[in-house]
């Protein structure tokens, strides 16, 4: 156990040392909730833009899977009875093939297109990534001004996995020319209801 | 070597350091603009640099919340002195999982303790999966800026070692086409990954979770298909409370790259059933630092860039010629804390301009702290050349007599300068600039002239 006592000492040497620093109190600063009264709608839908999605109405959503001919889809958000055509597996490594995955945000968030999940709303965490496109259904009266309002939704909401998802996988790496679709989805559509 | 004897190797491609300084200008930009869209931004900046002083005056007790809370989270907590400790830690964690293969998300604390090669001497295959940290590994290189690893790469550089390593077509430049290679090669790599290893953005000291944000999702792509979830971070990365996050999301993509948020933000408070989380916080000169009262401010750092972005000097040199991991002015505050002697010329790599300060989404005052490295460098040194040079200029200016007869000659002397000694090798930042057209007159003669 040689091992452990030194990883003890550690601890208690770097917490020592930051004790024996003389330090003048500073108080922590209380955050305004900054919120301003805006069409939080129009925002969200041009936020969602910004950052590469799409924001579409159920028809679109059964456009856009017809015309694809997708045969993989995955429906968490039992909004539609009839699109899913897999169940969620145990083992997110088979879900390496899956073509859609749509599942249910928690609410928007307006400033920035932020849409929150947790573990209930994904099933399995790898779900919203692995997936190569990416539906997320979102009630229009859920959506918050700001990032201030968001986490004062959130409060003291327990989860093992939170995510703010605002957009598709993209990357700007290669001479800053943007690609979507570097490693997740490779799109993201949100369908209000 | 020093600063300006590697920029001026940076400078010798003069099409390319061209493009490299309009690009990282044009990401400043967007970032103007974003950061005018907010009413409150100054305010914003303004908490978080009062959240980050609070952090600072408590860090130990927000160390005790937050490791009390998340091992009340199933996550397993490791303390590292130094990057040696740290690497060994990371190492005995993959060992008991018989791990031979690693995928690894951006993590700049993970280059500060070189741990890929230090796994790859043990025999783990160490992959980058951030795009730009994977093109950059491919050609054995660090990352040259902290946020956009491989900006210092123009795309026929990175189609061609693409040909090599991907079998990318010969000749095949497009960003597209590029990109979704990669993806297919990486996709392979996390599918096969038994542990990832991520970086960390904020601990939250009251719940134990910590955040990790990304564009790409490669560090959720890696650490949901794993089973183990290594950690690594910095023990400044703490933050009071979860609500602080509200103000540190808002700042930091729209400081990096002038977006309002990244697109994937993910909080990680226990792992999912039958895996594993843990992390390592790691100190490795953060308590000294922490002990200078004048640069302990640099701590505050949330590793956005925009100090580089800004930087007339990092645009123009190149983030290799710092040679220092995290790269630019806020490098040249942190990097002659952890060795004076290596990285002595940092701080004068600075104009003193005091964009980057302005630019700070925690108001650090990286200027004034450069100005400062430099006064210890001068007193650890004693005498150089810069500092004679300085020390003239100082008499020149507190003797006005001496200031006139300077001016006039100076005004000569440019005129007649031949540019073998303006730009010879003695003054490596010659190159690429010409000097002004000096005036015929000064100020004070004009003035005589035509006022009095």
């Amino acid at each position: 156990m040689v091992q452990k006592e030194q990883v003890v000492s550690s601890r208690d040497n770097i917490l020592a040392k930051i004790k024996a620093i003389p330090m003048e109190q500073k108080p922590l600063p209380e955050i305004p909730d900054f919120e301003l009264k805006l069409e939080l709608i129009e925002l969200f839908i041009q936020s969602i833009k910004g950052n590469k999605g799409e924001v579409i109405d159920q028809k679109q959503l059964r456009e856009f899977l017809e015309i694809n001919r997708f045969t993989k889809i995955i429906d968490l958000s039992k909004n539609f009875p009839d699109l899913g055509t897999l169940e969620l597996v145990k083992d997110p490594h088979d879900l390496a093939d899956l073509e859609v995955a749509i599942i249910k945000g928690q609410f928007g968030v307006a400033e920035n297109g932020g849409i929150w999940l947790t573990d209930d709303n994904m099933g399995l965490r790898a779900l919203p990534f692995i997936t190569e496109h990416l539906v997320i259904v979102l009630e229009e009266k859920s959506l918050v001004s700001n990032m201030h309002t968001a986490y004062q939704k959130i409060g003291n909401q327990h989860s093992g996995f939170g995510l703010f998802l605002a957009g598709p996988s993209k990357t700007a790496d290669i001479e800053q020319s943007l690609v979507i679709g570097a490693h997740g989805a490779k799109s993201l559509r949100v369908v209000f209801i | 070597m020093s600063h300006p004897a590697k920029a001026s190797e940076f400078l010798e491609d003069s099409a390319k350091s061209k493009w490299h300084d309009e690009t990282l200008w044009f990401v400043r930009d967007k970032r103007d603009t974003i950061s005018k869209a907010i009413p409150e931004w100054e305010q914003l900046r303004e908490l978080a640099s009062g959240i980050k002083d609070n952090v600072l005056a408590n860090l130990d007790n927000y160390l005790i919340e937050f490791e009390k809370n998340a091992k009340a989270n199933n996550i397993h907590v490791h303390w590292a002195k130094d990057a040696e400790e740290h690497n060994q830690i990371v190492l005995s964690i993959l060992q008991q999982h018989r791990c031979k293969a690693i995928v690894k998300s951006k993590s700049i604390l993970t280059e500060e303790c070189h741990l890929n090669p230090y796994l790859e001497e043990n025999g783990v295959e160490v992959v980058d999966t951030d795009l730009g940290e994977r093109i950059v590994q491919f050609l054995n290189q660090p990352p040259s800026h902290i946020v956009l690893p491989a900006i210092h790469l123009k795309k026929r550089d990175i189609s061609e070692i693409f040909h090599e390593k991907l079998q990318t077509e010969k000749g095949n430049e497009d960003p597209t086409y590029l990109t979704h290679a990669a993806r297919v090669h990486l996709r392979e790599k996390f599918l096969g990954a038994k542990v990832a290893i991520t970086g960390v953005n904020f601990g939250v000291a009251e719940t134990g979770e910590f955040v990790v944000c990304t564009n790409e999702g490669n560090a959720d792509m890696g650490v949901h298909l794993a089973d183990v979830h290594i950690a690594c971070m910095g023990i400044e990365k703490i933050i009071p409370r979860r609500k602080d996050l509200g103000v540190f999301l808002r700042l930091l993509a729209r400081s990096a790259t002038g977006q309002p948020i990244t697109n994937y933000n993910s909080h990680f408070r226990s792992p999912s059933p039958d895996k594993e989380i843990h992390i390592v916080l790691l100190d490795n000169g953060r308590t000294e630092q922490l002990g200078r009262e004048k640069f302990k401010n640099s701590l505050k750092c949330i590793r956005c860039g925009a100090c580089m972005n800004t930087c007339p000097i990092y645009r123009r040199s190149g983030g290799y010629s710092y040679g220092s991991v995290v790269p630019g002015p806020i490098g040249s505050i942190l990097s002659p804390g952890l060795d004076l002697k290596k990285h002595s010329s940092l701080p004068f790599a600075s104009t003193l301009c005091g964009s980057c300060s302005d630019v700070c989404p925690v108001k650090i005052n990286i200027h004034e702290q450069l100005y400062e490295w430099r006064q210890e460098i001068t007193k650890d040194q004693g005498t150089n050349a810069k500092s004679i040079s300085m020390k003239i200029a100082n008499g020149i200016f507190a003797v006005p007599f001496a200031y006139k007869v300077s001016g006039a000659m100076m005004r000569g002397a440019l005129k007649i300068l031949p540019d073998s000694i303006t730009y010879s090798g003695l003054n490596t930042w010659g190159k690429q600039r010409d000097l002004p057209e000096t005036p015929k007159e000064t100020f004070k003669e004009w003035y005589k002239k035509n006022r009095s």
